[in-house]
């Protein structure tokens, strides 16, 4: 434990908030000094989220109590949070996405004239801008701007407003390494000039990297307050987790035939989207072939066109035993044996207003398996999915007819892939499919994956997670501007990969 | 010549109603409130208006502020079912077109408003001005709402785009979380966009009975509450546009009683029709304009709901 400082800029003391029966922080006291970064790391559900919307005044706790600079205080909601100094950069931006960065800005502070007291705020961001060394176009509509000057906008907002201390919710999720590296920059120099900030990820990589001190929550209570570099890897997973867990790479050991042959695919977009250029690979039985590439490179485009959705300018898809499938509508190609886990599980994957065995079951009475298209047993749809449930470790799950909008982002994803794998897939596309998930969800689904490739499918795995695509993939392949730049077999050099990347 | 200059001095009169209505939805659904209730609102304004007039007496304009004020309070409870409740907002608007047509024949005929006419509001008297010719009636040969709209623009503008408050308004109908999370109370600000919004709608009511047929008959507006829907639609949800789609549907309305007066007599049902028609006509022009579907306030019919944990 960290030696007790008196001089703490928050503490939150016995923190104790339920809902309903679940206690989602339970007798948490944790403490933030003056001009650090401090990483909360922790599984989904663990209480991280919970903690910093008490701090920012989201939920009231039930027990506990907060002192700021040494005075207790009363957070009634986000204004008094704002009132005593605390920012919270939401993972979700929370950003007018057609007014500029600079009304996004005037939006959250209390001006009494917008219009007149315009030049003035401009002048004051541009101020700031060039103390944190900001660079970034206050005019054009932030909906046009990248993810990561978005980002920028959201921490001006909080700067501009004055904050002291700064919540970040998962800031890197959405950043690639490069933007993430410069992030950290700001972040770090934010510190030293007396800020302090917290840190909410999942990220250990980063956590040690980048903060002063690691405090790590699990069912909502807070473990340990450790500094990075004091433990390893392994014992910080078993903080985290709870138990000893690493996964590792495990390369396929029986390569068969070529499984799905892509030539030449040609996808032309207007407009700035992007299409695709030549692509050609193959996949063979038993193989994980990964696609590395920064996100918006053609990986959406790939996996949809490969599905069919998407209607290719030229090229073919060639799949074994049943030859050319490029003319095929996606419901002959699912026939086939190609099952599909998109990125955006909650839009794409499910539909969210109808049931857990709704969703689950669409693919049998597809299938035929349930009974005519007339006459869909009840029973049968019912039986199959506690199976299923069973089988894939689906938590949260009390009725059948729940809501699947009500499941978490891991268990959502554990039912789409108990879905699709239910008829046993020759194809695999998954498109990140660990998005979002905490560790065990993740090794969860990559563990499902791996059993897919060791019972022969093909899976093509389209990730922006470099680490991801390492870990799983026996063949890599890197995608940039729609093309596929490079391939290489595993195991491969992580730099060369990254390299190639961005170039 | 005379059929041009007496066809465009009646413009403004047929615009006016219009350019109000618009500016009413503007402000409306700027704040990401679908209403769908105009045609409603306008009725309310206009048996009031003329209600004001007949049973208080000879008092065009506070006949018209009350036509606004019931809008308004027709309007706080389409506000409350929206905001407050987060009733579906086409299912609200549609409820209140026949809410306020059943109330507002009841109320007339209880009443004994119906078919007595009265003096309402006339011409301003311009002296000189009025003389000019061609320019003169065109221009100063209105009355005074005319001229007052252009004011309630050049506010709605000053408003909108320079006031915090409008910023607030404009941001609540893009990404109300976005406001939310900024301190602003999303449903206080829906609120009082509604409430603004439907004293226009009122008030456009009010100039159909006080201003142009002086005279009240159930659903004196016939359809036009749904042209203005469609008007802001063309208008994109601006100002601008929507002045000139005012106009240009002035002119339009303004030439079929020329055509009549010249003996070109358009069938009575077709004109009964025309709102509707040409509602389902702007429809369809907009959504095959990409321009207007981008133009749509993106939180436009979506209930807001703080994200908690129950």
């Amino acid at each position: 434990m960290v030696k007790i400082n008196q001089n703490y800029k928050i503490k939150m003391e016995k923190i104790t908030k339920s809902f309903g029966d679940f206690l989602a922080l339970d007798d948490v006291t944790f403490n933030l000094d003056h001009g650090e970064v401090h990483s909360l790391l922790g599984e989904n559900g663990a209480g991280k989220s919970s903690l910093m919307n008490v701090l920012s005044g989201i939920y009231a706790p039930d027990h506990g109590a907060i002192s700021i600079d040494g005075k207790v205080v009363k957070i009634n909601g986000p204004s008094d949070a704002r009132f005593l100094g605390i920012g919270m950069v939401h993972q979700h931006f929370r950003l007018v996405k057609s007014f500029n960065a600079l009304d996004n800005i005037a939006l959250t502070i209390n001006q009494t004239s917008y219009y007149s007291e315009k030049d003035n705020l401009r002048h004051k961001i541009l101020k700031k801008m060039d103390e944190i060394g900001f660079d970034l176009d206050l005019d054009s509509p932030v909906g046009l701007l990248s993810v990561a000057e978005q980002q920028r906008v959201e921490i001006l907002k909080v700067l501009i407003a004055g904050a002291s201390i700064i919540i970040l919710d998962e800031p890197t999720a959405v950043l690639t390494d490069e933007e993430a590296k410069g992030f950290f920059k700001i972040i770090r120099f934010l510190a030293s000039s007396g800020t302090s900030v917290v840190l909410v990820t999942h990220k250990l990589k980063e956590a040690k990297e980048f903060s002063d001190k690691i405090s790590v929550l699990r069912n909502g209570k807070l473990v340990d307050t450790i500094i990075p570099g004091k433990l390893d890897d392994e014992a910080l997973i078993k903080l985290i987790v709870g138990e000893v867990f690493a996964e590792k790479p495990q390369l396929s050991k029986n390569f068969g035939e070529e499984k799905i042959v892509i030539s030449d695919l040609n996808l032309h977009r207007s407009n700035h989207a992007m299409g695709l250029t030549n692509i050609n690979f193959k996949i063979h039985e038993g193989e994980i072939y990964g696609i590395a590439g920064v996100g918006g490179n053609g990986q959406a485009e790939l996996s949809t066109v490969l599905m069919g959705l998407t209607k290719l300018n030229s090229g073919s898809i060639k799949l074994a035993g049943y030859g050319d499938i490029t003319k095929f509508r996606t419901d002959q190609r699912r026939k086939c044996g190609l099952v599909f886990i998109p990125a955006d599980r909650q839009k794409y994957a499910l539909a969210g207003e109808l049931s857990v065995a709704d969703n689950y079951a669409v693919a049998s009475i597809l299938r035929g398996d349930l009974g005519s298209w007339m006459g869909v047993k009840k029973l049968g749809k019912q039986q199959s999915i506690l199976e299923a449930i069973a089988e894939f470790n689906i938590y949260g799950v009390q009725r059948l007819n729940q809501n699947a909008a009500l499941l978490s982002g891991g268990n959502a994803q554990k039912l789409v892939i108990a879905r699709e794998f239910s008829s046993k897939p020759s194809v695999v596309i998954a498109h990140s499919p660990s998005r979002g998930l905490d560790l065990k969800a993740a090794a969860f689904v990559h563990k499902q994956l791996l059993t897919a490739r060791d019972g022969g499918a093909a899976v093509l795995l389209l990730s922006e997670d470099l680490d991801e695509i390492m870990l799983l993939s026996d063949t890599i392949g890197v995608i940039n501007r729609g093309r596929i730049t490079a391939e290489f077999s595993s195991p491969a050099d992580r730099q060369i990969i990254g390299k190639a990347m961005v170039n | 010549m005379d059929f041009l200059i007496y066809w465009l001095s009646n413009v403004p009169g047929f615009a006016t109603p219009f350019a109000l209505g618009v500016l009413g939805m503007i402000i409306c659904e700027r704040s990401g409130v679908l209403n769908l209730g105009a045609e409603g609102f306008v009725l309310v304004g206009a048996m009031s208006g003329a209600g004001v007039l007949i049973s208080v007496g000879d008092l065009p304009l506070f006949a018209l502020v009350i036509a606004g004020l019931s809008g308004s309070l027709f309007g706080l409870l389409f506000g409350f079912l929206v905001t407050i409740l987060r009733v579906n907002q086409v299912i609200a608007g549609l409820i209140m077109v026949f809410l306020a047509q059943g109330l507002t024949s009841l109320l007339s005929r209880n009443m004994d408003w119906v078919n007595k006419p009265f003096e309402g509001l006339s011409k301003l008297n311009t002296g000189i001005f009025s003389e000019i010719p061609i320019i003169g009636p065109i221009i100063f040969q209105q009355d005074l709402l005319v001229y007052c709209t252009l004011l309630f623009y050049w506010v709605a503008f000053y408003f909108l785009y320079r006031t915090s408050i409008g910023l607030r308004l404009r941001a609540v109908g893009e990404n109300p979380e976005a406001v939310d999370a900024a301190g602003g109370d999303v449903i206080l600000l829906r609120l009082l966009a509604v409430i603004i919004g439907t004293f226009f709608l009122g008030l456009a009511g009010g100039y159909f009975t006080v201003v142009v047929s002086k005279i009240w008959v159930d659903g004196i507006s016939g359809g036009r509450g749904w042209i203005i829907i469609a008007l802001v639609i063309f208008a994109r949800w601006q100002l601008s546009r929507a002045l000139l789609g005012a106009v240009i549907f002035g002119c339009i309305e303004a030439l079929i009683p020329r055509l009549a007066a010249i003996g070109f007599q358009l069938p009575q049902y077709f004109v009964l029709m025309m709102p509707y028609a040409i509602t389902l006509l702007v429809m369809v022009w907009s959504n095959l304009n990409p321009k207007n579907i981008k133009a749509t306030p993106s939180s436009l019919g979506r209930p807001f709901l703080r994200e908690e944990r129950h």
